[in-house]
């Protein structure tokens, strides 16, 4: 049984459940701690980073890390702020991300914490490493280029054996996102709909639509992510 | 090819848990693992191909194309260079008449790089189908080269084995031992079955009091009391398995290939005590496959442990029950993170699990699990049999018993060494011959590289903790280019990649040690790779992103001279070269390759 | 007090940023009695008549005439700005990074399904074209870069604001809506 138990982030006095993870417990106290890979209510893959909160001094991802009674969150501390920071950018020069020519821009997570952030330009050298797009399946584009490795197509999309139709491929600097050719052949129009919207990104896009929502009034174009959880009166 | 893999699969069981065997079987077999195959085996076990695929494109030893009949696998570790390697790779190079990473026309030969193999101590090395090639030299290629023409099996291209075990008829291999000290624990006298009698005589309570008290602590490395780890997984309510991590990985380490090899029983004996006291049914040695040449050896070990009733059924007549197999991994350094070695040994990705859950409170098959370095089963072996105290005796106050250590590099009598905790670097450094020394990476890449300056510091858990990898680099050597870039392109390899701030920061910190060498470098970049890797380091999730900055770290701390020697003190350097940019679309088009200014 | 001078450049680009800058409509007034322009397509004044302050320079560098304005520029000019995500990041142009120059000019010029009669295979090498280089670069990794304007375009108001704030010296804050990469 879950038991209420008390906590802090920053400060703040915050209330959650035993065995709730810090993030979901801090969305519930109005506090946004940024995620690429986190989805509420599926196992977690921890795989972002971009959540790392320190928890009585020690650094911990905030989505794979459940509270504990008592515990001190750090969460907005500048050197927290900085490594989220350098994670967006890290993103941004690892693969290649040419915002005005992507279909997610203004909905896209990465580009909101890019401008969260105040990214300007990456601190780091952009590496131009080629990847390739697979247009093979009837109904979904796999934009490799885009890709994050946040797990969440792999974690959610599956048919009704539970079979996945997203993998990785390979590990490491070889690390890509797949479609499993044979299962995509046969995927449904939600389930296609369903996997271009939990990507965090434009990897994933469903063929024949895009552009729909005018700039202007797209996602992130005038408020910055996280606003919603922010905004939330208890 | 159908029939063939529908047996295999059924033969292991039918289920995707044990994919890591049917995919090693089949590339065996098939000297690959095609597409067609992955279609056969997802549909035989019910997945999606993605899954298979999943699993198949982790591992370095799982090709999609096929290698050659004969597939040599290089060892590009710091010391297999170090020894020479470059000269090897260019005779074989010159042999095959191909370039590394390509298989020959007509199918006969593959050459491939592959990381540390375990053998240091006689570098350069080389798997070729899963067989070791030793001290290799252009003569040695030559004449292996010779005997592949000739088509001759891989284990008949040589009859001279390695002392000891190695001379076994179910080994029959090259390799040496090496062992150049031995202490009363590891590699002292040992009599099969001794510790476990006198575990059997007590209660398990006790068995765990007494490895406790021992302060016996993880010998892989990471140095987690022993015996509280065991504590932890006794109390949870479900059965719980025991793991042996043979996966030693870390470039430089090799003390658990002799234990495989000299002390094969006492590792089993080791798990068997721990599965008693810990109330396990079932163990399992997780065994890398670059040592794939010892299966049929430890099989037969195993055999020979159930036959004398110290494994198995009613062990000893107790009424205890336990048994061990064998787990082959595929060639994948982040498998000796313990999470990633239970995902592998589930048939999955070696990807590192999130913590909380640790793996004694849900492990292997979501069960309590413990998972203990090789050498750290068999000191407790010696624990249980001699007693904690007489181990506590060895050591220093806060590091008991001995360690052994497996040192390489330029040094006259490479080889692993048994030794007390406490021993100084200094004194290490006399006790293998070596001089004029420039550093000591101590415990390999995610370990430490040691200035001379240090050398009074002692091998101990309070100031020099170590898995027991220790690569002496002589003066002689580039320290950037030999060892820090060498450690860094390794550690981009082998990332998982699963969590990106370890895929991507190694990439990161690869290309700038690469500019620093290259003298594209200013001052500033090098607060900034300390600055990047701590980012990496604080944030990754298992210890390979965190340890791996560590060649940068301990390097551009401990060496800061080398460094600046090779910066320029200006605010901004461009990389960019002119004449490099221009020269592929000049030539192209077919115009001269200059500029006017 | 002389007022800051200002030069202004379009390198690998689509003048969409230089676009952008007009956008600024009415204030484009009060911005010509707050700078002098030098070297601009604006103005169309074509080399340096003096020592500027800033420099804002659109697109990435595509080729040996790029990195010849690029460098010209950090030399006539205090402060180089980088506007918009060709300057920052290559932008469009810089899909083509990654491919091999020899498969894209080949592309361009041979095989591409826009290319009309090519029978004698001509190829643009005549020594007074500028030389494509083997990738786009961000203007970062050639010269030192001080100011960096993100979208594409940079919105008006960003420009404008941005500019405003480096000749007065006043703080600038920038609102939420204003930076962004598309």
């Amino acid at each position: 049984m879950s038991e209420k138990i008390k906590f802090t982030i920053d400060g703040k006095e915050c209330e959650g459940q035993t065995g709730q993870l810090i993030v979901d417990a801090a969305a519930d106290n109005g506090v946004y701690i940024p995620v690429l890979c986190h989805w509420r209510d599926v196992v977690p893959a921890g795989s972002c980073r971009i959540c790392t909160v320190k928890v009585n001094g020690r650094f911990m991802a905030a989505c794979t890390t459940p509270i504990e009674d008592a515990c001190s969150v750090e969460n907005n501390t500048p050197e927290l702020q900085d490594i989220r920071k350098a994670i967006v950018e890290m993103l941004f020069v690892e693969g290649n991300h040419f915002c005005p020519a992507c279909e997610k821009s203004g909905d896209c997570d990465l580009q909101a914490l890019g401008y969260r952030y105040q990214m300007m330009v990456p601190r780091f050298p952009y590496a131009f490493e080629r990847r390739e797009l697979d247009a093979e399946s009837p109904k979904i584009f796999l934009e490799k280029n885009r890709c994050i490795f946040c797990k969440r197509c792999i974690r959610m999309i599956k048919d009704e054996q539970g079979r996945s139709y997203f993998g990785f491929k390979g590990r490491g600097k070889h690390l890509e996102i797949a479609l499993d050719k044979k299962l995509a052949e046969n995927m449904s129009e939600e389930l296609a709909m369903e996997a271009m919207k939990i990507c965090p990104v434009g990897a994933i896009l469903r063929k024949e639509v895009g552009f729909a929502t005018p700039i202007g009034e797209r996602k992130y174009d005038n408020v910055p992510i996280g606003s919603d959880i922010e905004n939330l009166q208890k | 090819m159908k029939e063939k893999i529908i047996s295999i699969v059924e033969s292991n069981g039918k289920t995707p848990e044990r994919l890591m065997d049917i995919l090693l079987a089949v590339q065996e077999e098939f000297r690959c693992v095609s597409d067609e195959a992955v279609s056969l085996i997802a549909s035989e076990l019910g997945i999606s191909e993605a899954d298979v695929n999943q699993t198949k494109t982790f591992y370095h030893f799982f090709t999609s194309k096929p290698v050659g009949k004969y597939a040599v696998y290089m060892n590009n570790s710091a010391t297999s260079v170090m020894s020479g390697m470059h000269e090897v790779v260019d005779e074989f190079e010159n042999q095959a008449g191909i370039k590394f990473g390509e298989t020959s026309p007509d199918g006969l030969i593959s050459l491939d790089y592959t990381a540390c193999i375990g053998m240091s101590d006689q570098e350069p090395a080389a798997l070729i189908n899963s067989v070791v090639f030793t001290e290799l030299s252009r003569e040695k290629v030559k004449k292996i080269y010779a005997d592949m023409k000739a088509g001759k099996p891989v284990e008949s291209m040589f009859s001279e084995y390695g002392d000891g075990n190695n001379a076994d008829p179910l080994v029959k291999s090259m390799v040496k031992s090496n062992i150049r000290k031995a202490w009363p624990v590891c590699l002292g006298e040992y009599e099969v079955g001794k510790g476990l009698e006198k575990a059997l005589a007590t209660d398990s309570k006790s068995v765990i009091e007494e490895v406790k008290n021992s302060d016996l602590r993880g010998r892989g490395g990471a140095g987690f009391p022993t015996g509280l780890k065991w504590l932890f997984c006794s109390q949870e309510k479900e059965t719980p398995y025991v793991m042996c991590n043979a996966d030693e990985g870390e470039p430089g380490t090799f003390k658990d290939r002799i234990l495989l090899t000299e002390r094969t029983a006492m590792i089993f004996e080791g798990m068997t005590i721990a599965g008693y006291a810990i109330g396990a049914k079932e163990g399992i040695l997780y065994l890398r496959y670059e040592y794939r040449y010892l299966k049929a050896f430890v099989e037969k070990v195993l055999e020979d442990l159930r036959s004398k009733n110290l494994l198995g059924k009613n062990i000893l007549g107790k009424g205890f029950d336990f048994d061990i197999r064998v787990q082959f991994g595929a060639g994948a350094y982040v498998c000796g993170e313990e999470s990633a070695l239970i995902e592998s040994t589930e048939g999955k990705r070696g990807e590192p699990r999130n913590r909380p859950p640790f793996p004694t409170q849900r492990g292997y098959n979501n069960k309590p699990t413990i998972i203990n370095n090789v050498e750290t089963f068999c000191s407790a072996v010696k624990i249980i049999e001699n007693g904690a105290d007489w181990y506590k005796k060895l050591g220093t106050e806060e590091s008991s018993g001995t360690k052994l250590l497996s040192i390489s590099g330029d040094c006259k009598l490479p080889g692993v060494y048994e030794v007390e905790w406490g021993m100084t670097i200094m004194e290490m450094l006399e006790m293998v011959g070596a001089e004029d020394v420039q550093a000591v990476q101590v415990s390999g890449p995610s370990g430490i590289c040691v200035p001379p300056a240090q050398f009074d510091r002692k091998i101990a858990i309070e100031d020099l903790p170590t898995g027991g990898s220790m690569i002496v680099v002589g003066g002689h050597r580039d320290l950037l280019k030999d060892i820090v870039l060498n450690f860094m392109e390794f550690f981009e390899d082998e990332s998982c990649g699963s969590c990106i701030t370890c895929r991507s920061f190694n990439m990161i910190l690869r290309k700038q040690i690469q500019r620093v060498i290259e003298g594209k470098s200013i001052k500033s970049d090098l607060d900034n790779m300390v600055a990047w890797g701590e980012i990496m380091k604080n944030t990754s999730r298992c210890g390979l992103g965190q340890s791996s900055a560590n060649p940068v770290f301990t390097t551009i701390q401990n060496f800061r001279d080398l460094y600046e020697s090779m910066v320029k003190d200006v605010e901004f350097k461009s990389d960019f070269d002119i004449d490099k940019a221009i020269a592929e679309s000049c030539e192209y088009v077919g115009r001269p390759a200059k500029v006017h200014e | 007090m002389s007022k800051p001078v200002i030069a202004t450049a379009s390198l690998a680009g689509c003048f969409g940023c230089h676009m952008s800058v007009l956008d600024i409509d009415d204030r484009i007034l009060k911005l010509i009695e707050l700078v002098e322009f030098n070297k601009s397509p604006i103005n169309d004044i074509k080399t340096f008549t003096k020592q500027c302050d800033i420099g804002i320079i659109e697109g990435g560098c595509c080729n040996t005439e790029n990195i010849h304005v690029l460098k010209d520029f950090r030399k006539n000019c205090k402060i180089l700005i980088s506007l918009g995500e060709c300057a920052i990041m290559g932008g469009l142009p810089a899909m083509r990074n990654g491919i091999p120059v020899k498969e894209c000019i080949e592309e361009a010029y041979l095989g591409g399904p826009t290319v009309g009669e090519n029978k004698e295979k001509i190829l643009p090498n005549d020594e007074e074209l500028p030389i494509i280089l083997d990738k786009v670069y961000p203007l970062h990794e050639i010269v030192k870069i001080d100011y960096y304007l993100p979208g594409c375009p940079p919105r008006a108001d960003l420009i404008w604001q941005a500019v405003v704030a480096l000749v007065t010296g006043d703080e600038l804050n920038i609102p939420y809506e204003l930076v962004k990469f598309d």
